[in-house]
């Protein structure tokens, strides 16, 4: 398998920490699916296995991830949790998008309405 | 079990008309994918063979495992040479067997999963194996002992991006961290990154910086390499 890329500035952890986040709020992880192991997931990202033991520890202390002893990690059955991670996701995003737009001096009905136009092509388009 | 691995404490080491290493004192924890990075000429290979025993410092002292380093800790440090240090005339096969002969620690079992990963050819002599192939068999011999401390000097020199990605896989693969730990000298820093937990910048004989790789992102928000050459600068 291709290790994947990271980017220089944030830790490699973090990163991983956020395209498992991502793949769970797509719904490619669900719900009580096992991760690979430390060593599997090491392998196939071409890292530290001590970084992925780090992720593990963390995606657990979030409550995203929980260890069964003996077998490995698993996505929380907590559904309650998995949609709150995607809320948060969510928000998170349009959070950045708004700074973003507003430091560029976009007012928030300039904003609304250019996303709302934006949508509504991309819907056409798809049509 | 002492809790680091490798201590230099005030260690000059001086060849004739030159200074290799001026006054460096560090120590090393266990379980831990380390480098050791910096110019040509900077003291890593004479870092790693003090280590293993292969120099004596001129000044200070080095241990290993709580223990003085000398030829009587070969068996707890691998030492993978930047040298050719295969003989031609043997096979795959053959250089497995004579190195498993060599050392108590080496695990046939081990040595045939990594044969298999490389895709090396048993039967094939070693004198017609390509540079990339011959890196390969290198790095199989270390990783497949079972020792503390492997030392890898310039694992990666010379071969092709190819080569050196399925070296830095088979270490991420074989080795066992609870239990070893490795040291590495390199020049292709931004590619083994990913794959390591400490770093240790050398420059004209000493110690320019030791950090965590993690660190380096998150508090200075720059890759190895920029760091590499601020600690250099200095």
């Amino acid at each position: 398998m291709m290790s994947r890329t990271f980017n220089n500035t944030q830790p490699i952890y973090l990163q991983m920490i956020r395209r498992i986040c991502r793949q769970v709020v797509r719904g490619e992880l669900k719900a009580g699916d096992k991760l690979p192991s430390v060593r599997e997931m090491a392998v196939q990202n071409g890292v530290n296995p001590n970084t992925v033991q780090r992720v593990y520890t963390e995606l657990e202390r979030l409550a995203i991830a929980e260890t069964r002893r003996g077998l490995g990690s698993f996505i929380t059955e907590d559904e309650e949790r998995l949609k709150q991670l995607r809320e948060d996701l969510k928000n998170e995003q349009i959070d950045t998008f708004i700074k973003d737009m507003s430091e560029t001096g976009f007012s928030a009905e300039e904003i609304v309405e250019g996303v709302r136009q934006k949508l509504l092509i991309t819907k056409a388009g798809r049509v | 079990m002492t809790e680091h691995i490798v201590s230099f404490s005030q260690v000059t080491k001086r060849y004739p008309g030159k200074l290799a290493l001026n006054n460096v004192s560090f120590q090393l924890p266990r379980g831990r994918i380390i480098a050791l990075v910096g110019p040509n000429g900077s003291g890593k290979s004479t870092i790693l063979k003090l280590i293993a025993g292969l120099v004596r410092p001129s000044r200070g002292s080095v241990t290993v495992c709580g223990k003085k380093a000398g030829r009587r800790i070969a068996g707890e440090v691998a030492y993978l040479s930047e040298l050719d240090a295969l003989y031609p005339f043997f096979t795959v096969e053959e250089t497995i067997k004579f190195n498993a002969g060599l050392f108590a620690d080496f695990e046939h079992q081990k040595a045939q999963e990594i044969l298999h990963f490389m895709h090396l050819e048993p039967d094939k002599k070693v004198r017609h194996l390509s540079k990339g192939n011959r890196g390969r068999l290198k790095i199989l011999l270390t990783l497949s002992r079972r020792a503390p401390l492997l030392l890898l000097d310039e694992p990666l020199a010379g071969l092709d991006p190819l080569v050196r990605d399925s070296i830095i896989k088979s270490m991420i693969s074989y080795l066992d961290l609870r239990e070893q730990t490795v040291l590495m000298s390199t020049h292709e820093v931004s590619e083994v990154e990913p794959a390591l937990d400490l770093v240790i910048s050398l420059g004209n004989g000493q110690i320019k910086g030791m950090e965590e790789v993690e660190k380096i992102r998150e508090q200075y928000g720059c890759s190895l390499v920029d760091w590499m050459k601020e600690t250099l600068a200095k």
